[in-house]
């Protein structure tokens, strides 16, 4: 069996929707979330990789850099967030995240 | 692709004022934590010179340049004008309150610019590349704003929502980019919509991944369904933060959407007014009934803006020329109302601190004259009550939907728009007819009472004068977008 472009956009769609899942079924911490996040993007990652490869065009590479790139930053920023949270808080559980409601 | 240098004249603003961004954060680093005021200073300054560099150097020619990643035009000018007045304001407005809760630190108008650069890339963006990239940029920097007071529990609450609900819609937007790119073979907008031209019926992943791609911008404009965000973030960021969130961005990310749907999916207009049609309706469903029970005014401001993007978002639904136009004459009124009124909630303060109920607004015609007609005009307005600004805004974009042939949606509008009238009158009512409430304390600065009163008068009848050159702009700024 040859692994075709079906293979990696079938891989990329279950992590996509695992990251999905990751976020709304969790309810016990932050750093899960921002693991789920994470996931996502990996998973389109995985899709600009392998359009890119199928269709011989390197836009799709260098989009994924760029994502790569963003990624970073946006768990930086995340991770300093949950570090200033925790610490008017005192926890990073899920539902303790529950000043505002309505 | 030549060795040359891409010309660098379209994208002068957006680098002078990442530039001048990163030469102001030396500054305040070297100055320490005393140079807030000056930072501030320099970075409306900034905006300005930023502006004055747009409408002198680049001018409303259509330009393309980074190998077709930016564009400039008429609709970028436009729209780029409204976010740079959205953010200079903000900036303005925001001096008193910040030093009152000890956060005057010099990070807060560095971060405003880099999100204003990211804005304006947004709205110039001709790729899907430059679309995520500027997108992001403004995200990042908007989650810390939102975190801007660290040691309130409210506001780090309300930056690590939004960062959570951003990253994931952050995720959604990007699945589209790369389903579209993948089933489409290109990024490039113009491209795009050549590709989409040539087949017969657009192919499955390129519709899936449109959705997607509209499901991560109507979380930007906090359309519903992806609103959840919006009352707690715009309840737990402080209060000039949540002026400048629900000025700037919101104008930068319509403009985007906009640009999306006419430039690249313009082949598609039928499938995506569907979705359109949908989210509008929904908005404006949710910002009329959910804002009744409210009792914190940043949070009924909250379901007033998703209220209001769901009328914005009937101009886009039209799919027509007069539909943009009317789109962003209403953004540019809803600007001025927006600004107008989140000045007037930042005079709300008393010896024991800021207060944000409805209720601490009674009475206030007999302490304040002068700032309840204000709040009062900018209420009028916001309802869309004849003769002022607000009701100009929804005049054009119903027309343009009822000219579209959507007469539901234009009926469901004003059905809402009447439902919605009665939270902003019962603000009137408290402050004209309810017993006063112990006075609010001064000293907010002149600058806060200059912006509610300058969006009083423009929203108020004056806007007669007014309304006809705003239309003439926003016709000449929407005819450039459809070729």
């Amino acid at each position: 069996m040859t692994i075709g472009l079906g293979h990696y956009l079938t891989v990329a769609a279950i992590l996509f929707v695992f990251g999905i899942f990751g976020i709304f079924l969790n309810r016990k911490n932050v750093i899960i979330i921002l693991m789920s996040v994470e996931l996502m993007l990996l998973a389109v990652n995985i899709n600009l990789v392998a359009f890119s490869t199928f269709m011989h065009d390197m836009v799709g590479q260098v989009f994924a850099m760029f994502v790569l790139t963003v990624a970073a930053a946006e768990a930086a920023i995340g991770l300093a967030i949950l570090v200033i949270y925790f610490r008017t808080r005192g926890s990073i559980a899920v539902e303790d995240i529950n000043q505002m409601k309505g | 692709m030549t060795g040359h240098l891409p010309s660098l004249v379209p994208v002068l603003p957006e680098i002078i004022l990442a530039v001048g961004a990163m030469v102001l954060l030396l500054l305040g680093v070297f100055q320490g934590d005393k140079s807030y005021t000056q930072v501030t200073n320099l970075s409306v300054a900034l905006l300005a010179v930023a502006a004055f560099v747009m409408f002198g150097e680049v001018g409303s020619s259509r330009q393309i340049t980074f190998g077709g990643m930016f564009i400039t035009d008429a609709f970028a000018l436009f729209a780029k004008t409204l976010v740079l007045i959205g953010s200079g304001v903000a900036l303005l407005m925001s001096g008193r309150y910040m030093r009152d809760h000890n956060i005057n630190k010099f990070e807060y108008p560095i971060l405003v610019l880099l999100s204003t650069v990211g804005m304006m890339i947004m709205i110039s963006a001709s790729n899907l590349m430059s679309l995520y990239v500027g997108l992001e940029l403004q995200s990042l920097s908007l989650y810390v704003l939102a975190a801007m007071n660290r040691d309130r529990i409210r506001s780090t609450e309300a930056g690590l929502k939004y960062f959570v609900l951003g990253a994931l819609s952050s995720g959604m937007l990007l699945y589209g980019i790369s389903l579209i790119y993948g089933f489409s073979g290109t990024t490039d907008f113009a491209t795009l919509a050549a590709t989409l031209k040539g087949m017969h019926e657009p192919a499955m992943g390129v519709t899936v991944g449109m959705v997607f791609l509209m499901a991560g911008l109507s979380f930007k404009v906090s359309a519903v369904p992806f609103h959840m965000w919006t009352p707690d973030v715009y309840e737990g960021s402080p209060t000039p933060v949540t002026a400048f969130f629900a000025a700037a961005p919101k104008v930068a990310a319509l403009a985007l959407f906009v640009r999306a749907m006419f430039s690249a999916f313009h082949g598609m207009t039928a499938e995506w007014q569907q979705v359109v049609i949908f989210i509008s309706i929904a908005s404006m469903l949710v910002g009329a009934f959910i804002a009744l029970v409210q009792t914190n005014i940043k949070r009924l401001m909250a379901y007033s803006s998703i209220g209001h993007v769901g009328f914005a978002l009937v101009g886009l639904a039209a799919g027509t020329e007069a539909g943009i136009q009317a789109l962003l004459v209403y953004i540019a009124i809803y600007l001025t109302m927006t600004l107008g009124a989140f000045g007037a909630i930042l005079t709300m303060r008393r010896s024991e601190g800021m207060v944000e109920d409805i209720s601490d607004l009674s009475g206030l015609s007999q302490t304040n004259l002068p700032m309840a007609i204000g709040i009062a005009t900018l209420m009028f307005s916001l309802a869309g009550i004849p003769l002022l600004a607000g009701f100009f805004g929804k005049w054009y974009v119903f027309k343009a939907a009822v000219d579209a042939g959507l007469v539901p949606l234009a009926v469901i509008g004003l059905v809402t728009s009447v439902v919605s009238c009665y939270y902003y009158l019962r603000i009137i009512k408290i402050m004209f007819f309810d017993e006063p409430a112990p006075a609010f304390e001064g000293g907010q600065g002149r600058t806060v009472g200059l912006v509610v009163g300058v969006a009083a008068v423009l929203n108020s009848p004056v806007s007669f004068l007014l309304i006809s050159p705003l239309v003439a702009a926003a016709a000449w700024a929407a005819g450039s977008l459809i070729l």
